[in-house]
């Protein structure tokens, strides 16, 4: 062979688009993935990372919540669902990527200082103070604020009435379903901009879970974004404005709630057709 | 008359002694469970703690009865309180930084607190003797009794006399107002509450934004209080002794797993509840027996289950049945 390129017929490409087969530059295929996070309220971009100084369980993943919507992350078991969370929340190492909140840049800040920043969490487990009172579990929730916090406490006691009735007793002695609200109650006393709850109806009954995630609305149409994990995949995404399957940690679909509803794909790896 | 005497005999020796020891017994129980349930480790330099809390107390009686300042009828040792408390929560915010803020900062598992605050043990208690001495101390002044056996007996024309001391009608008293201001402060204040939060559940204390490093800090200033409070009355009840003080380390730990570690409720009942089983068990109860029992049935020997020398075995009587039958103590603490 020879090196000189004038003897070799492939620089001859003057014919290349008329030749049948001549061609180099082949047109890709696009996924559905293409989450638009440029606007986004809340959003954790492109984020790789795990915990500690393990591998890493999320892989490029990016995750977005905008004002007035509702975005539920789904996958299976080991998808890397409340991982994802947790690196938005800054529980995570993250190796590659960044999370904004309002447009600003809050990777490096502690979980406390992001509460200070506005956001809300509802852990999955222990989520609220057993020991204390259910009023006394609000105004830990609000402990941050030291304005004026019976405002904020009200609104909590009209999107869960059955709190209110219940102030006084212990938050341990409530059931399942009253707890949870509880947690969410707790969270929204520093009146969050962006409310983030990891799996709110796991271990309750599947009519408790339809109140929840009734009150989940409701939450949302205050105008607060929710941002939330679940495991019951088909009924969160009739809730969702946004969705995302995660599988292995990657972002798998990206789409509106009906939309994932829809896709023959999702329904059958996640849905169970 | 007969029960009476039996009641009054039984008030003279048991029922008096056993609340005063059981209100000394159960603010010690409280400074423990505050220990326990917030920083969750068992502190054993607490007896000591009131230890060198008293001796403040103690070293500054002494400064003010030579300076002529006294408090009428009430111990002067009442005024040197304030000051006894300050040197100790000095000395015990001072130990956590140099000591239990690194293991804190660490993560360390509790029995590693554990066996550091046996080293603090050994030190706060070297350090005490080393300034006041190994021997008895006695600095209680003021009125010695509330209820003379003289005026008992004058006012009601019983046999039997009824003695209460000045010491333990204080002791009782203060321990009232300590216990009421405590249980206002935790589930009133805004402080009181994030401690209990944070007692609770820590990483949701942290979620919302409570800030543990003054947690602590208040803890060490609430338990400097107590134990401070509670070696001040049992000096004035008995006599220091900073050995006695070691071992009460016991009785008070006994108390604080019998009513549930963690639990305030809890350190109170334990307090009383081992005191009131170590003062029956180790008192001859003859004379009480021969008032309520008929003549027949009228016991020979003293009735004196265990000598005083033993007392202490009772507390670990009770310690191990309550951790056999119900580990988690009478109000449901933490599981031990």
């Amino acid at each position: 062979m020879s090196r000189n390129a004038w003897q070799e017929d492939r620089g001859n490409k003057d014919r290349s688009i008329t030749r049948s087969g001549g061609g180099t530059m082949a047109r890709g295929t696009a996924t559905d993935v293409r989450p638009d996070t440029t606007h986004a309220f809340l959003v954790g971009d492109s984020m790789t990372g795990g915990y500690g100084t393990g591998g890493d369980i999320l892989h490029d993943c990016t995750i977005a919540v905008d004002p007035g919507e509702i975005a539920v992350i789904v996958g299976p078991n080991g998808a890397g669902k409340s991982t994802g969370m947790k690196a938005i929340f800054g529980m995570l190492n993250l190796r590659q990527g960044g999370v904004r909140l309002d447009g600003e840049d809050i990777t490096d800040l502690s979980p406390q200082d992001r509460v200070a920043r506005g956001m809300g969490f509802v852990p999955q487990t222990s989520n609220i103070f057993t020991s204390l009172t259910v009023e006394e579990n609000l105004e830990m929730g609000a402990f941050i604020r030291r304005d004026d916090i019976r405002p904020a406490m009200e609104q909590v006691f009209e999107l869960f009435p059955i709190l209110k009735d219940k102030r006084h007793q212990p938050a341990g002695e409530l059931s399942g379903g009253q707890r949870q609200q509880v947690a969410v109650g707790r969270a929204l006393m520093t009146q969050p901009k962006v409310l983030m709850l990891d799996e709110p109806t796991a271990g309750v009954s599947p009519i408790v879970m339809d109140e929840l995630f009734d009150r989940i609305i409701e939450v949302s149409r205050t105008g607060i974004p929710i941002l939330m994990v679940e495991q019951n995949a088909r009924q969160a995404l009739e809730i969702a404005d946004r969705g995302y399957v995660l599988v292995q940690g990657r972002n798998a679909h990206t789409g509106t709630g009906k939309e994932l509803l829809a896709d023959e794909d999702v329904r059958r790896s996640f849905l169970g057709g | 008359m007969e029960p009476l005497h039996a009641l009054v005999t039984l008030a003279n020796f048991v029922i008096v002694p056993a609340v005063a020891y059981g209100s000394q017994l159960a603010l010690g129980a409280l400074g423990v469970t505050l220990i326990y349930g917030i920083l969750r480790f068992s502190n054993f330099a607490h007896g000591d703690t009131m230890a060198f809390g008293t001796m403040a107390v103690i070293l500054t009686t002494w400064g003010l009865q030579s300076a002529g300042i006294g408090f009428g009828p009430l111990p002067t040792a009442l005024l040197a309180l304030p000051v006894g408390i300050a040197v100790a929560a000095a000395l015990l915010l001072g130990t956590d930084r140099v000591v239990y803020r690194f293991y804190r900062d660490k993560k360390a598992v509790p029995v590693t607190f554990v066996i550091a605050s046996l080293g603090v043990m050994f030190v706060y208690n070297g350090f005490t003797r080393f300034v006041i001495g190994v021997d008895d101390q006695r600095f209680a002044d003021g009125a010695r009794f509330l209820v003379s056996a003289r005026g008992f007996r004058d006012a009601t024309g019983l046999d039997e006399p009824l003695v209460i001391k000045s010491t333990q009608a204080i002791t009782v008293v203060v321990a009232v107002v300590v216990v009421a201001v405590l249980f206002w402060f935790l589930n009133r204040t805004r402080t009181g509450k994030s401690m209990r939060a944070y007692s609770d559940n820590e990483d949701l204390a942290l979620l919302s934004g409570i800030n543990p490093e003054r947690v602590v800090t208040y803890t060490w200033l609430i338990v400097a209080g107590l134990a401070t409070i509670a070696g001040t009355l049992y000096g004035l009840d008995k006599s220091f002794k900073p050995f006695t003080y070691f071992q009460l380390l016991l009785p008070i730990f006994a108390a604080a797993i019998v009513g549930g570690l963690g639990s305030p409720i809890g350190a109170i009942a334990g307090g009383f509840v081992i005191a009131f089983a170590e003062v029956t068990i180790t008192y001859p109860l003859k004379k009480v027996l021969g008032y309520f029992l008929p003549e027949s049935l009228a016991p020979d020997g003293l009735v004196q289950l265990l000598s005083t020398d033993y007392k202490f075995a009772v507390s670990f009587m009770i310690l191990i049945i309550v951790l056999l039958i119900r580990p988690t103590g009478l109000f449901r603490g933490k599981s031990v």
